[in-house]
């Protein structure tokens, strides 16, 4: 007589990784259709997380389905590793699937991402993932999803080219600042979530993969590696990223990174390298413990601060 | 009496530019339109009249092809179309061929416009679906359609919604002939607009048929707008057409009942 | 009188008038014949109601026939214009058969000028040398330069009349009805009117005419046709 004990498992509190076996094989099925047509939107189930909707969920079940133990994991909220988000989902995977954790965008196996991309170049190998709020790009000019999803299919993104239009007629400039509109493979326009102008290019011919998955919306869509990248621009009027090529960081000296704007009380402002990992390996050499800085998408030099 | 049919035309050196044969939509069980056959020569003005639910706002749409047939035939002398009855294109095509070679325009601008947008930029709309990427050529097109629809070019920029029910029709009629289709529709185009505003339409409209040789048809219940605008008339009753001619033939003589009533209705 | 190679012919033209709310058949004329030879003018005459306005127009094809034959030699070869396709009526009116009545369609916000060069400009002219041609018209029938391009719907009733004459005989045609052209022209007017007809019938245009006083056209006159009232079938 067989006891039952002898064929279930070990009783335990949790999955590895929180997500049980079958969701995250769902998650991952999404990921690889994703990966076979780039830029496209597949909608996934979105499980439950602990976290609340709008804080990263998508993100978090695309990082925990990929999870497995020694893996290195980055967490970043607008380019710093210490922002609360960026701590809380960190400590929750390193919790339930006892990866390792840093703040080097070289050794990290994945990173996951919201609103910015490292400025150093990733590898292949490497996996970023971005936390999308709408993946939709017809949004603004379509509210009807049903008819949104159409219009993918039909390839018809004329009118993302009004939208741009509009911003130069009103305001004399593309005004469109983050989650810049992108055509994915010559296909799919897709937004990039909400990174700056900045970040956008740096997906063109990447050679790491990007997940970028929204949880609220239960859609994820991916850039595989050495994938066309380009955002929607006329023939006439050239895409340009952000003026911060010139601006120095007051804490590193670091210059042609992306850079956050701090008001100062006297009504001047502060320029800090946005991406803190980068910032911090530098703040390190220079105080005496020199760490590697690879390449970086952008020139970046440093100047005495 | 037997209906007064005519012979087929001798005099004319072209080809109809518009072909439909026994064009047919079915809502339900409610036949909206019903076996309608009509040929458009290049450069006429074809008005359509009759009642509220006569089915001519249907036909309209039917030959915009944003309206699905339960039968029939439809075909445009077009280079490389003229052996296809667009009614079996699939969407896409339809779409192509509508932005390339149909302009519409609707009696609710709402249906036509992007009413937040600016006014060029719906006229631009037109111009961007058909390929164009180039902001410059884009913006130059657009004030050259609106110019040619006599709107107000100060104004270009303005949002539909802040304007008047006739500035919102030259938004329209500049949007429809922003491409220089082959084919414009006009649904009710001066219905609801203050009579001097509708004159001031009906003299574009006759303005841009005498310079650009456009051909038009044109839906209407006012018999005046179809009088000043139209060549020939269709008088339609229940989804079927019960009379065509020159326009002041049935003016004049109408043949069929209802038309008779149509005429004689008019103030 | 039979006449050798006429311009038009017409056989048992028969027209009446079914009105459906009365459910009754009014007659207009039964059985009319007649030829018509190139610079020929041929008056109708009749009492009043007796049909001479609604044979025009049956020609015309504003009214429908309801039998008969009317075969006119156009400059692209004979054509019967009671059964002519609604779209080769439409050319003839462009290119070969002109109508003059009293009665002017103004439209809205088209001058003066530019309604009598419409024919011209209509049949290939250029919009200049049409203008200019139109002038001229305008001239001889006595209105005032002033109103060229003013929109004739705010015109007198004779302007109008004026205007509408001159848009009418600009382009010589090949067959020429004039329903009443004179009633009420000033005499000036009737008199540059007489002159454009003569120069026209001169000139090869045929011409069928209801005249209210047919002594203002008396020596342009060829022939009589005199219609009687028709008995209701």
């Amino acid at each position: 007589m067989t006891r039952l004990s002898t064929l279930a498992g070990t009783w335990e509190p949790m999955s590895y990784a929180f997500l049980d076996a079958s969701a995250k094989r769902e998650v991952r099925r999404r990921m690889l259709k994703a990966l076979a047509i780039p830029g496209h939107q597949v909608p996934y189930a979105s499980r439950e997380v602990p976290i609340a909707r709008g804080w990263g969920t998508g993100g978090l079940q695309v990082t925990l389905s990929l999870l497995r133990p020694g893996l290195r994991v980055k967490v970043i909220d607008q380019g710093a590793d210490d922002s609360v988000n960026a701590v809380n989902l960190r400590r929750f995977m390193m919790r339930t699937a006892a990866v390792e954790q840093t703040t080097d965008a070289l050794e990290a196996d994945i990173i996951q991402s919201r609103h910015r991309i490292p400025e150093e170049t990733l590898a292949e190998g490497q996996i970023l993932v971005l936390q999308v709020p709408d993946p939709e790009p017809l949004r603004p000019i379509e509210p009807d999803m049903s008819t949104a999803r159409q219009m993918h299919g039909d390839a018809d993104y004329g009118r993302m080219w009004l939208m741009l239009y509009e911003q130069i007629v009103r305001s004399g400039r593309v005004t469109q600042g983050a989650a810049y509109p992108a055509m994915v493979n010559g296909r799919h326009v897709m937004t990039p979530s909400p990174i700056p102008r900045w970040d956008l290019p740096k997906l063109h011919m990447a050679r790491h993969i990007t997940f970028l998955s929204a949880g609220r919306e239960k859609r994820l869509h991916a850039v595989p590696p050495f994938t066309d990248v380009r955002p929607l621009v006329f023939d006439d009027v050239p895409f340009a990223v952000e003026d911060h090529a010139t601006l120095t960081c007051a804490k590193s000296g670091l210059r042609g990174t992306f850079m956050n704007e701090i008001p100062l009380d006297d009504g001047g402002t502060l320029y800090e390298t946005s991406d803190t990992g980068l910032a911090i390996k530098v703040l390190s050499t220079q105080g005496g413990t020199p760490q590697p800085i690879g390449t970086t998408w952008y020139p970046v030099t440093e100047t005495q601060p | 009496m037997t209906a007064f049919i005519p012979d087929a035309p001798i005099l004319i050196d072209q080809q109809p530019l518009l072909r439909v044969t026994a064009a047919r939509r079915l809502y339900g069980s409610f036949v909206a339109v019903d076996d309608v056959s009509l040929e458009v020569w290049p450069g006429e003005v074809i008005g359509i009249v009759g009642e509220s639910g006569s089915g001519k706002s249907t036909l309209l749409r039917m030959l915009n092809l944003e309206e699905p047939s339960n039968g029939g035939d439809y075909r445009l002398t077009l280079p490389g179309r003229a052996e296809q009855n667009l009614f079996d294109l699939d969407r896409f095509e339809k779409r192509a061929l509508r932005a390339r070679h149909i302009g519409i325009v609707y009696q609710n601008p709402h249906l036509g416009l992007m009413m937040h947008n600016s006014s060029s930029g719906n006229v631009a709309e037109r111009l961007v679906v058909a390929g164009e990427r180039r902001f410059a050529v884009m913006r130059r097109r657009a004030t050259g359609a609106l110019a040619a629809s006599d709107f107000p070019l100060d104004r270009k920029d303005a949002p539909p919604i802040e304007l008047s029910g006739g500035m919102q029709q030259r938004v329209q009629l500049a949007k429809a002939i922003a491409l220089e289709p082959e084919l414009l529709l006009l649904d009710e185009p001066t219905t609801g607009l203050d009579v001097s505003v509708q004159a001031l339409v009906i003299d574009t409209l006759k303005r841009l048929q005498a310079e650009r040789a456009i051909t038009m048809i044109v839906v209407s219940h006012d018999l005046g707008v179809i009088r000043t605008l139209a060549d020939r008339v269709l008088v339609m009753k229940q989804g079927r057409v019960v009379e065509q001619g020159l326009t002041d033939q049935v003016l004049h003589d109408p043949q069929h009942p209802y038309a008779q009533e149509l005429v004689h209705a008019r103030l | 009188m039979p006449v050798s190679d006429p311009v038009l012919s017409v056989q048992a033209l028969t027209k009446g008038f079914t009105v459906h709310h009365l459910s009754t058949e009014i007659a207009a004329f039964a059985d009319v014949s007649f030829d018509l030879a190139q610079g020929e003018f041929l008056l109708l005459r009749g009492p009043n109601g007796v049909g001479k306005s609604t044979l025009l127009r049956t020609l015309w094809r504003s009214c429908v026939p309801l039998g008969g034959r009317a075969v006119f030699q156009s400059s692209r070869g004979p054509v019967d214009l009671l059964r002519a396709a609604d779209v080769d009526i439409a050319w003839l009116r462009r290119n070969d058969i002109g109508f003059a009545t009293q009665f002017l369609t103004a439209r809205p916000r088209v001058s003066a000028e530019a309604l009598v060069a419409e024919p011209l400009t209509q049949s290939g002219v250029a919009l200049d040398a049409a203008l200019q041609t139109a002038r001229q018209h305008l001239h001889a029938f006595g209105v005032s330069p002033l109103l060229w391009p003013a929109y004739p719907s705010t015109f007198s009733g004779g302007e109008q009349q004026k205007v509408n004459l001159a848009r009418a005989l600009i382009v010589p045609r090949k067959l020429l009805l004039l329903d009443e052209p004179t009633a009420s022209l000033d005499a000036a007017a009737r008199q540059a009117l007489v002159a454009r007809l003569a120069a026209l019938k001169a000139a090869g245009t045929a011409m069928i005419g209801v005249f209210h006083h047919p002594e203002d056209v008396a020596h342009l006159i060829d022939r009589e046709l005199a219609l009687a009232p028709a008995v209701a079938a």
